[in-house]
């Protein structure tokens, strides 16, 4: 789950970060009012999702309210990433004497979490890079003040910023493992004229698989909502999702919409990754990928069948799989047939391949013929399955 | 070798519907499993293995070297440090979703114990005719048709591709030494680096095949270890979700840019195996070249 920058800001400032809080409006006359308000030099930026906003002009500072309007009218009719701007934020402009970079992260290489400082914040960390500092972290303990001192230290810090930038990073490790934080970074950090530090944007993304522990965090915002494609979900894969939440067991959905014509029903993980490049190389056009694992229930199965035929083109089926382990072959034969009659079509007209061997594998190919359709056995590999579907679509 | 034929199994969380359906097709196989736990279901049997409330009620009356974890993700890393307090060689986590801090804790906590973790989110491992840990193969017609032993070991970030890799090679005659679901997370346990160092200094495997996948550094590491000391063996490697490479928008935040660069790309993985030596079939059906 991601966040977006004034969220981050909220939730991070619950562990002791100092942070410039912005207010959050969806019009340019709240945003003008807001400026006028605040009576100083302001800093309006669109709330997406994603980095690199002060390349893509989505950070703008304003002197008046008159630029405000202009700043604030071209910022939420701005589109960011393919994703319209509905939220801005606007904060007093501060000035800083010097501007670092702090964060967490996963070092997966070394399957440790790690803090990060560098001596030059903002848009261009990733290149300047000058000076960098790298801790990683104990999972249990986190970092302790006088390691973030050491960092500072490093970096080349003195006097009381380093003091306070050993504390900062410290907080900042101690929220990133309570989060369950996947990335928790302030950029800019800015060091203010009296030597204070105050968290200019921050950034938070959390790990989908602890949102049992994080509920709080998640229900306060709810989360930004990006999927693979880096856009909000598509009703398609909405619905997906409902139908794979429906039942724990077994996953049917993990489901990204495309633009072709050519449904799949794909798994597993492996497998679906596998299939959807083979179908690519073909020239086939993908009406979706999805995923399906474990043992999903024939309900979700059938669920999901229909949906595919939802979209629009979409008359053709092809369902591939690995040869499966612990999948049943069986359940999801008998929930392809009930799902493509439940959306008033004809398993034999429409369902182009059905390639899913190993267990209860016979038990499938009975299903499948009953239905009138032949399904194809293991020596028909996964690359030669997708070309099959993409000749038959 | 990982899996010792005459080692003990425990199987914690032992009456779930998919653990149940397990031990029968691991037992069915030949695996030597001992005993289960399930905490308040003490005193039932699975498929005749006695089930206990705690790890250390099983241990007065067995003497497991491995175990393998089929609980709920949010309780895998309480199960795994209640096995962990005994000496363990193996533990398999089969869970999937498991929070990534604690798989993190859990492998540190193996690594300090001696004990080497494959998972989670792991299907399981396999030695054709010897023994199965796990849900590898399925049933046992499965497992038979799709497995037999043989020189290549087979190494896989997905589960399901274990199998259809290992059914492929079999189908050509290659048989396996051993198929290992490394498990499909960021972070696990046992990674090809450390498989691979396994590998070399077992006499039977002579080659191995890797699945890879986008994300993740395995791939990486695993180019930069045969780089550096070189390896006995022949490796091919087949990568997919190359589609996946086009879809990555811009970054959220520099952090992952600053400890990754630009790791985990297929397209960087396969150009890091192949400088490497590793043979990378582009077509799924090559993967048997020169094996």
């Amino acid at each position: 789950m991601k966040f977006l920058e004034h969220q981050s800001k909220s939730i991070l400032g619950q562990f002791g970060l100092a942070f410039n809080h912005p207010v959050v409006v969806t019009s340019t006359s709240e945003a003008v009012d807001e400026v006028q308000r605040l009576n100083t030099k302001a800093v309006l930026k669109a709330q997406v999702p994603m980095g690199g906003r002060g390349k893509a002009g989505a950070v703008r500072i304003v002197a008046a309210a008159t630029s405000a309007e202009t700043a604030a009218n071209d910022l939420l009719n701005m589109k960011l990433g393919g994703q319209p701007v509905h939220q801005i934020s606007v904060e007093p402009f501060v000035p800083v004497k010097r501007e670092i970079y702090v964060g967490a992260t996963w070092d997966l290489g070394v399957k440790l979490p790690v803090a990060l400082l560098q001596s030059t914040g903002g848009v261009d960390v990733e290149r300047g890079a000058d000076t960098t500092a790298v801790k990683h972290l104990d999972p249990w303990d986190g970092l302790a003040p006088f390691q973030g001192r050491q960092m500072a230290r490093n970096i080349g810090l003195t006097g009381r910023s380093l003091i306070e930038l050993g504390t900062t990073i410290s907080c900042l490790c101690r929220a990133f493992l309570d989060l369950d934080a996947v990335t928790a970074e302030i950029n800019p950090l800015g060091i203010c004229t009296d030597g204070q530090l105050l968290g200019l944007d921050a950034r938070l993304e959390i790990d989908d698989d602890a949102g049992h522990r994080q509920a709080k965090a998640i229900a306060q915002f709810g989360h930004a909502g990006t999927g693979a494609n880096h856009r909000p979900p598509t009703p398609l894969e909405v619905e997906a999702e409902r139908i794979d939440a429906t039942d724990h067991r077994g996953v049917a959905g993990r489901l990204v919409e495309f633009d072709g014509d050519l449904g799949l029903l794909i798994g597993g993980g492996g497998a679906s990754l596998t299939v959807f490049d083979a179908v690519l190389h073909h020239g086939g056009r993908p009406a979706n990928y999805c995923e399906i694992g474990g043992n999903p229930t024939t309900e979700k199965i059938a669920a999901l069948t229909t949906l595919l035929f939802t979209k629009k083109g979409v008359n053709k089926l092809a369902v591939i799989m690995n040869v499966v382990n612990n999948t049943r072959a069986d359940v999801i034969a008998a929930g392809v047939v009930a799902g493509v009659r439940a959306a008033g079509l004809e398993p034999e007209t429409v369902i182009s391949v059905f390639r899913v061997p190993g267990s209860w594998e016979p038990e499938a190919q009975a299903i499948m013929a009953a239905a009138g359709v032949q399904a194809l056995g293991r020596e028909v590999s996964l690359d030669r399955a997708a070309l099959l579907a993409v000749e038959r679509s | 070798m990982l899996l010792d034929p005459k080692a003990e199994i425990m199987v914690q969380g032992i009456t779930g519907r998919e653990a149940s359906s397990m031990v029968e097709d691991m037992l069915a196989y030949g695996s030597r499993i001992g005993g289960g736990v399930t905490p308040g279901k003490g005193g039932q049997t699975v498929h005749g293995v006695p089930v206990y409330d705690t790890v250390a009620e099983l241990m007065e009356h067995h003497n497991p070297t491995i175990t393998v974890i089929s609980v709920p993700a949010p309780a895998v890393l309480d199960a795994a440090m209640e096995a962990l307090y005994f000496p363990l060689d193996l533990c398999l986590v089969m869970s999937e979703r498991v929070p990534r801090l604690d798989t993190c804790k859990l492998v540190q906590m193996a690594a300090k114990r001696g004990c080497t973790v494959i998972g989670p989110n792991s299907l399981g491992l396999i030695r054709p005719g010897v023994a199965k840990l796990g849900t590898v193969g399925g049933r046992l017609d499965n497992v038979q048709r799709s497995y037999c032993p043989g020189e290549a070991a087979v190494l896989s970030r997905s589960g399901g591709m274990t199998t259809e890799i290992a059914s492929f090679l079999t189908s050509r005659g290659i048989g396996q030494s051993i198929a290992v679901g490394i498990g499909g997370d960021a972070i696990v346990g046992a990674s090809f680096l450390d498989l691979i160092e396994l590998l070399e200094t077992d006499d039977q495997t002579k080659s191995v095949v890797i699945y890879g996948e986008p994300g993740g550094t395995a791939e990486e590491d695993l180019a930069a270890r045969l780089i550096q000391k070189g390896s006995r063996l022949r490796v091919n490697a087949f990568l997919s979700g190359t589609f996946v490479d086009d879809l990555q928008g811009v970054r959220f935040g520099h952090a992952a840019v600053i400890v990754e660069g630009e790791r985990g790309s297929v397209a960087g993985k396969k150009a890091a195996l192949r400088a490497a030596g590793v043979f990378v079939a582009d077509e799924f059906e090559e993967i048997t070249t020169g094996l």
